[in-house]
């Protein structure tokens, strides 16, 4: 059993931050808990679904963000304790509901976690999810490490239980993926079970209702500015002197760091809970400084609440930040950047260490598909159809998740993305707007998630088009999730599959074939017999993810392939039309395969001309 | 208030995020504080993956400018693509063996000698250890473990703040059951060559 549920009070355990934070829900109670997984968020997800049977409570892989907090919301409205989390932009598919939490008033503490993503590693775009707390009413908490991820949820709650809104904790992947020294606190089992009792003026936001609620909403934020001020959360980690540095999350670590480093003169305002924005305490900051430093990510808003303060209470003062161009208002901080900007802000250079240079070139390196990953099968038996018919201009709409890595050469086979979802849509609207073959990539969990709601749309549309969901049995990119295709769900128990193959016909779907892509000849002529579909075509790439199948036969012998130097011709089709991680030229000029990262799929083998690749003797 | 700083680069899938986890852990069970940052998802996959960690009293574990006290390079092109975080003072433990991107057989990027890189660190740094972590792993009897040979290495280097009774502690509780005699074979033969190479 982990760690996470058992360690005993006061023992000291040495976690990730999306670790330590499940910790937090078991020390206060959680009931119910749900999301949808997305990087920097995922591994929350896995720990629940590791402990959640022991723990004595549920915890489900919802089929998107905005059911996983429409099911936390109705536990909360049964007096159950819940928690949701997702990534940031998985905050734009929950907001719908998300917006109307506040209108109603639950009856027990839920947290929602927005775990956002500067720089974006892992992401399409770099949003700040602390806009949403402004336009749902939800207070706000930024974690800087993980112990502080653990122990605001029991601040989270008890702020969510006084005011009766979702308290939404913001971290970025800086902190959910930070690791760090943990103390546990004492695990406290949550009710199984709660009870909706009905109260429809509190219950359904209906015009009448909403009316009141508004007013409700701007009385309780308004109360909470005074929590905001006097949170225990909101503290001065003082030297003193002139300047005053006010920042958040990640960045209060550089801001510490550097201060600390250099032993400066500097005060750092450290806010946790910054919305409602804590107006008294950031006043008499600011009166007491010369100079104010404000250091978050990623977008100004601190910074202009700070300036909405200063106007109304009529104080001038000089305010270093993102507005002046004191801070970059792009991608996130380190303590160099930090450095600089404290610098400035005091008018002191502080030495530099140096780095060293160098002028060689250093080869570019973009995420590729794993060895052995079914999607590149698909990918390049797709693309053998299209030239085959001598189709020209095909448009490839895509989706999130592995299969956009389809966008490198010599694939790129990805045109247009938007979000989960979006390949079907696109496609859907594409084949409206022009008269160009559209073939469209979405993965099984994908489809699941926002790809059922466009293919109604095409179907009734009548349009033509291509959809192929690379179904590899897993939610892939994070990390190997359960979904609704696979007979598996989030308290580890045997769960009803649902088929695409049903879904696509029930929808009406006129085509709907599936295909195993490790057998590319077979995949191909799937493929040319969709083209030439006149209406909406479903092909169905079924194999499972290299990195599931890897875990699973760790302990028998994988099969190595390796290119017989005799036989091949060095055409080089295998390195530039397939490409292969485990393949490269070697010093002869031959291919070769390496041994450690051939996964031992045998698609290579589909393709040399030459049939020179094959199992290692 | 100095921390120890260390730098592991590296390719997605070897193992970079693991070998730094163990570190942390061996930290923290001998009672020294550590944090650390991973990349986890998309840059993931086969692509570079740098994992960073402060050994000591530090908020982020973000390394600065020239900070790095060591760098622990599974891969020769990755470790001079760590340059930012390296000065003359870092101690380098480089493993020889390359992963060519596919960009290299594309002909949208040139992967050099692997010797090269390595060499141009040799000329800037005053402490480099060189070693062919895969066939050391091989050797040892798996080739997974070519992660340890590159910890049992690193062990060996001068400052580095954590003995082995506390890295093999956290070995064993990260790594299977069924790997561990290998694992501590590669991690030993890891610390011998670096030694004498240090010599």
């Amino acid at each position: 059993m982990s760690d996470i549920l058992t360690a005993k009070p006061g023992s000291k355990l040495y976690l990730l931050g999306n670790e330590a934070v499940v910790r937090g829900a078991l020390e206060n109670g959680i009931s119910v808990a749900a999301t949808y997984p997305g990087t920097p968020s995922s591994e929350i997800g896995d720990v629940f679904m590791d402990v959640a049977k022991d723990a004595g409570m549920y915890f489900e892989f919802s089929t998107n963000e905005k059911v996983a907090l429409e099911v936390a919301a109705a536990a909360a409205a049964s007096g159950l304790r819940s928690f949701v989390w997702m990534k940031h932009v998985g905050m734009n598919v929950a907001s719908d509901s998300f917006m109307s939490i506040a209108y109603t008033k639950i009856r027990a503490g839920m947290v929602v976690l927005s775990a956002d993503d500067p720089t974006m590693w892992s992401s399409q775009n770099e949003q700040d999810s602390r806009w949403y707390a402004r336009l749902g009413n939800a207070p706000v908490l930024e974690p800087s490490n993980p112990q502080e991820m653990k122990d605001l949820m029991k601040y989270a709650f008890e702020i969510s239980e006084k005011s009766g809104l979702a308290v939404l904790m913001r971290t970025t992947t800086r902190i959910s993926h930070m690791r760090g020294v943990v103390t546990v606190g004492e695990v406290h089992v949550g009710k199984k079970k709660g009870e909706f009792v009905k109260e429809p003026s509190r219950f359904l936001p209906m015009p009448a209702q909403a009316y009141a609620a508004h007013k409700r909403i701007i009385e309780t934020l308004a109360d909470l500015v005074h929590d905001a001020d006097t949170s225990p959360w909101n503290k001065v980690y003082g030297k003193g002197g002139k300047l005053g540095i006010i920042t958040s999350g990640p960045t209060f670590n550089y801001a510490m760091d550097v201060v600390n480093e250099y032993d400066l003169k500097a005060d750092v305002l450290k806010l946790t809970f910054t919305y409602p924005f804590p107006e008294k305490l950031v006043l008499d900051f600011v009166k007491n400084h010369e100079a104010i430093l404000v250091a978050e990510e990623v977008d100004p808003i601190m910074e202009k609440e700070i300036f909405a303060i200063l106007g109304k209470n009529g104080v001038i003062g000089k305010i270093y930040g993102k507005l002046d161009g004191t801070m970059p208002m792009a991608y996130e901080y380190s303590t160099d950047i930090l450095k600089a900007a404290i610098s400035k802000a005091l008018g002191i250079t502080l030495p530099e260490k140096t780095a060293i240079t160098s002028d060689l070139k250093l080869p570019v390196r973009p995420p590729v598909w794993c060895p052995g990953c079914p999607h590149r099968g698909m990918y390049y038996a797709t693309r053998k159809a299209v030239e085959n018919l001598g189709i020209g201009n095909v448009i490839y709409p895509t989706d999130i998740g592995c299969y956009s890595l389809s966008a490198t050469p010599p694939y790129q086979m990805a045109d247009y993305l938007l979000s989960m979802g979006s390949s079907i849509g696109l496609a859907s609207g594409l084949a409206v707007a022009t008269d160009q073959k559209i073939v469209g990539f979405i993965g099984d969990s994908t489809f699941f998630h926002a790809g059922i709601p466009p293919l109604v749309n095409a179907v009734h549309a009548a349009v033509k088009m291509v959809i192929v969901v690379l179904d590899n049995r897993i939610t892939g990119m994070t990390g190997g999730q359960p979904n609704p295709g696979m007979p598996l769900n989030g308290m580890g128990e045997v769960a009803p599959e649902v088929s695409i193959e049903a879904v696509a016909k029930a929808i009406g779907v006129g085509f709907v074939k599936s295909v195993d892509p490790a057998n590319l000849a077979a995949a191909q002529a799937v493929m040319e017999e969709a083209l030439g579909f006149d209406g909406v075509a479903v092909v169905i790439a079924r194999h499972p993810c290299v990195m599931i199948k890897s875990k699973e036969k760790s302990a028998k012998q994988k099969l190595v392939f390796t290119v017989n130097k005799a036989t091949c011709d060095k055409c080089m089709l295998c390195v530039t039309r397939f490409a292969c991680p485990a393949m490269f030229i070697g010093e002869d000029g031959v291919v070769a395969i390496d041994e450690a990262l051939c996964n031992g799929c045998g698609v290579c083998v589909q393709i040399c001309p030459q049939k020179a690749i094959g199992v290692r003797r | 208030m100095k921390t120890y700083n260390v730098y592991i680069a590296g390719v997605g899938g070897q193992g970079v995020v693991r070998t730094s986890i163990i570190i942390g852990l061996a930290c923290f069970k001998k009672g020294v504080n550590v944090v650390m940052s991973e990349i986890h998802g998309m840059a993931q996959r086969g692509g570079s993956v740098p994992a960073e960690m402060k050994i000591g009293d530090a908020y982020s574990p973000i390394i600065e400018k020239g900070g790095a006290d060591l760098l622990i390079s599974f891969e020769p092109a990755e470790s001079l693509r760590a340059m930012g975080k390296l000065s003359k003072d870092t101690v380098a433990v480089i493993n020889t063996q390359p992963i060519i991107p596919v960009t290299v057989a594309l002909g949208t990027s040139v992967y050099l000698d692997p010797k090269t890189y390595i060499d141009e660190l040799r000329s800037k740094l005053k402490r480099v250890v060189v070693l062919d972590a895969e066939s050391m792993a091989r050797e040892a009897g798996n080739i997974l473990s070519l992660n340890m040979v590159m910890l049992g290495a690193s062990s060996a280097t001068p400052g580095f703040p954590v003995e082995k009774e506390f890295l093999v502690a956290a070995m064993k509780e990260n790594l299977p059951a069924k790997a561990i005699d290998a694992n501590l074979r590669a991690f030993d033969m890891g610390f011998e060559l670096a030694e004498k190479e240090l010599q």
